[in-house]
Parts: structure tokens; C-alpha cells; sequence
């Protein structure tokens, strides 16, 4: 039943992710992309990663894609004027198969790869409480300088996106 | 309702392979940047399938922290997109070329 679920839920996955990097409207891809963080917080729920699944659908989906329409709506992006040249052609069949390839070659290293198989999830696995318990305590100090971290990149943000006030170079 | 490792790190590995696949082809700066997201996203579904595997929580609060930079990452970057714009007037990775030297 859950691998079935897996499987439909995987399907679905990778055709939105196709549709991201297919489509040629940026609108219409981050929307595919909204609708892959939704689909990738399912498969996580399948994993038992409760609270992870919440976060995913919050801050990915909520705040990070919100952020991005946001700035594609205020540029006002048209689609993408597809390049034509025999020379684009061949970059891009080029960067597609590459592509395939690092996907097989990835596929064969994980069947390679000896993971073991998941036993039942102890009891509480994945939820809010063991996920803070161990944040709050052996991660403690990383979550402090995350802090950090998102202070700085609250002001570069607001210094690098304000209207230039001296002339600049370019 | 155990779902196999192997077939979530499979997932995961298709994932990444289209978000380098879409950061190749794409010349849209905004759309490279939501592929790079992309294979984010892979490496976070890596990280719960072993975690689900060890029966630990470690790798769940690494996926926390991945979150927490990818979203300053995004506004930063985001940051930077809108100042080139500002002076370019364009998004196209091509034409931003003013470091090729």
C-alpha cells in the first residue's frame, strides 16, 4: 500500500520537476515548481518525516515560492524567446544527455550502495518533539548561527534590492 | 506503510539529474534559480531516506538547516537578480556575461 502510494506519488513528482525546467513561461514553471515541493512533502510524510513535511509546505511552498512569483510578477517576465542556431541545438542536446547520465550513473551507484532497509519507526518518528529535542540540544550551536545567518541575509537582501542611490559602474 | 530506501535515493537522484539538466538548458536567471532549487530539494529527499533508514532524527534537522539557508539564499539571490535587472534590463544568463573577462 505505502509503496504504491510511493511509487504514484514519484511518478507525479518527476513529471511536474520536467514541467519546471520544460516550460518556457516562468510563471507557469514556478508554479510546477510549487506543485513538486507539495508532491516532495507527501513522499516525505511516506518517510515519516511529520514535521519536516509541515516545513516543506510553510516555508518552501508558502514563503520561498511566494518570494519568487513575487519577483517574476515584478519584473513582468515574458516567456522565454526560445534561441534557435545550430549551435544552441548542439549545446543543448549536449547539457541533456550529460543530464541522463548523471542520472543513471547516480541510479547505479545507490543500487550499488548497501543502505539497509528501514525497520518500523520508533515511536514518535519524525514528529515535532524528536525533531526539536534534537535541534535544542546536539544541534544547538548550528541553530544559533542560523540565526545569524538570516539576520545578514535579511539586511543584504534590503541593501542589494534598494534603489541605487550614488551613480554606480556598468 | 514502509517505503524502500533505494527507490526514495532512485527519486532523489532523478530529481537532482532534471535540476542540472534544467540549469544547463535554461538561459531565464529566475528559472535556473528555481532549478538549483530543484536539486536542493533531491538532496533533502536523500537526507529523510536515510534518516529513515538509521532510524535517527539527524538527518531530518540537517533538512531543517538546508531550509533555513536555502530560504536566505533565495533572498539574497533574489536581491541580486532585481539589481542586475535594474541595470541591465535583462535576465538572460547569456547577456549578464560583464565577468567573462
Amino acid at each position: 500500500m505505502g509503496a504504491a502510494l510511493f511509487l504514484l506519488v514519484a511518478a507525479l513528482t518527476v513529471v511536474a520537476a520536467l514541467g519546471v525546467i520544460l516550460h518556457p513561461n516562468p510563471v507557469k514553471s514556478a508554479l510546477f515548481l510549487v506543485v513538486t515541493l507539495f508532491l516532495l512533502a507527501a513522499v516525505f510524510v511516506l518517510l515519516e518525516a511529520h514535521m519536516i513535511a509541515a516545513l516543506q509546505i510553510i516555508v518552501y511552498a508558502g514563503a520561498i515560492m511566494v518570494l519568487f512569483l513575487f519577483v517574476i510578477m515584478l519584473l513582468n517576465l515574458r516567456n522565454d524567446d526560445p534561441e534557435r542556431g545550430r549551435r544552441r541545438y548542439v549545446l543543448r542536446g549536449l547539457a541533456w544527455i550529460g543530464g541522463v547520465a548523471l542520472a543513471i550513473e547516480l541510479a547505479l551507484l545507490v543500487r550499488g550502495a548497501s543502505v539497509g532497509s528501514a525497520g518500523s519507526a520508533p515511536a514518535g518518528y519524525g514528529g515535532a518533539a524528536a525533531v526539536a529535542r534534537s535541534l535544542y540540544t546536539d544541534f544547538l550551536l548550528p541553530f544559533e548561527l542560523t540565526s545569524i545567518l538570516l539576520l545578514a541575509a535579511v539586511v543584504g537582501a534590503v541593501v542589494l534590492a534598494q534603489k541605487q542611490r550614488r551613480p554606480t559602474l556598468s | 506503510m514502509i517505503v524502500p530506501t533505494e527507490w526514495a535515493l532512485m527519486l532523489s537522484a532523478v530529481l537532482f539529474a532534471i535540476g542540472v539538466i534544467g540549469v544547463l538548458v535554461r538561459r531565464n536567471v529566475i528559472v535556473i534559480f528555481m532549478a538549483i532549487e530543484l536539486m536542493l530539494n533531491a538532496v533533502n529527499l536523500s537526507f529523510v531516506a536515510l534518516a529513515r533508514a538509521r532510524g535517527a532524527v539527524d538527518g531530518q534537522v540537517v533538512v531543517f538547516f538546508v531550509m533555513t539557508v536555502a530560504a536566505a539564499e533565495a533572498a539574497v539571490g533574489l536581491a541580486i537578480i532585481i539589481a542586475s535587472f535594474r541595470n541591465r534590463t535583462t535576465v538572460n544568463a547569456d547577456e549578464l556575461a560583464l565577468l567573462r573577462g
